[in-house]
């Protein structure tokens, strides 16, 4: 059954992924993807941001993107936890994991659910830098990412 | 008859205000008609919709167009290209 949450706590992302295996012998493959606040971004120092979203359309939004994900590959499971709120650098923002029977199926629905997050799911990352905060620019290489898989 | 507005990010801070009831366009009303109703009311909205400014737009919490209908009671919510990740 897979799992979107939407929250403010960080999470363990190793007691996350055995969730995907737990009493099941027919996985052999997880993929997992973690994304993390970097401290630098276009040579601006960050000290931190916070992420907004629309609650109740980031959940559909995910889920309609794992609905996706299984309708393309043949996956056993599959999880997506994101937080919001204010982050600060090297703290985890995003999780997904991607539970299949073979490893080709995992790391391209892993790869795949990233893409379409970062187009497709509403969340907005402010930054906090030396010189104020500053609402990040979507950018034109996330757009093409995303479009490798139409 | 009105439809709820919400504003989100940068979009939210331009326009100064995070939701509000707004009465729909006469009319068949389209996500176009209700963007024009709102630049025409003063600066702060002709600038956040102006030409060329990027926004999307969900209409009920799904991804919609300036083409997507609008009925009484329905949910349209405004903001910038997602950045999250």
């Amino acid at each position: 059954m897979p799992t979107v949450r939407v929250q403010q706590a960080d999470f363990d992302t190793g007691r996350e992924l055995e969730t995907l295996t737990r009493g099941r012998v027919d996985v052999g493959a997880v993929a997992s993807f973690v994304g993390l606040v970097r401290d630098a971004n276009d040579g601006h120092a960050i000290r931190g941001m916070t992420l907004e979203h629309y609650p109740g359309m980031t959940e559909k939004a995910l889920e309609a993107i794992v609905a996706e994900a299984h309708g393309r590959w043949d996956l056993v499971d599959t999880l997506v936890i994101h937080r919001v709120g204010a982050l600060a650098p090297g703290e985890r923002i995003v999780l997904v994991g991607v539970a299949s029977a073979h490893r080709g199926e995992a790391f391209a629905a892993c790869e795949f659910i990233m893409d379409y997050l970062k187009t497709r799911a509403p969340f907005w990352k402010r930054e906090d830098t030396p010189e104020g905060s500053r609402w990040v620019d979507a950018r034109a290489s996330d757009d093409a990412a995303a479009g490798r898989w139409d | 008859m009105t439809v709820t507005i919400l504003y989100f990010a940068a979009l939210r801070e331009r326009v100064g205000v995070s939701h509000e009831q707004v009465a729909l366009p006469p009319g068949a009303p389209t996500v176009a008609s209700l963007v024009d109703q709102l630049r025409s009311r003063d600066a702060r909205w002709t600038e956040a919709f102006a030409p060329g400014k990027t926004w999307r737009v969900s209409v009920n919490q799904h991804m919609a167009d300036t083409a997507t209908p609008i009925k009484p009671g329905d949910e349209v919510a405004f903001f910038p290209p997602v950045t999250g990740g």
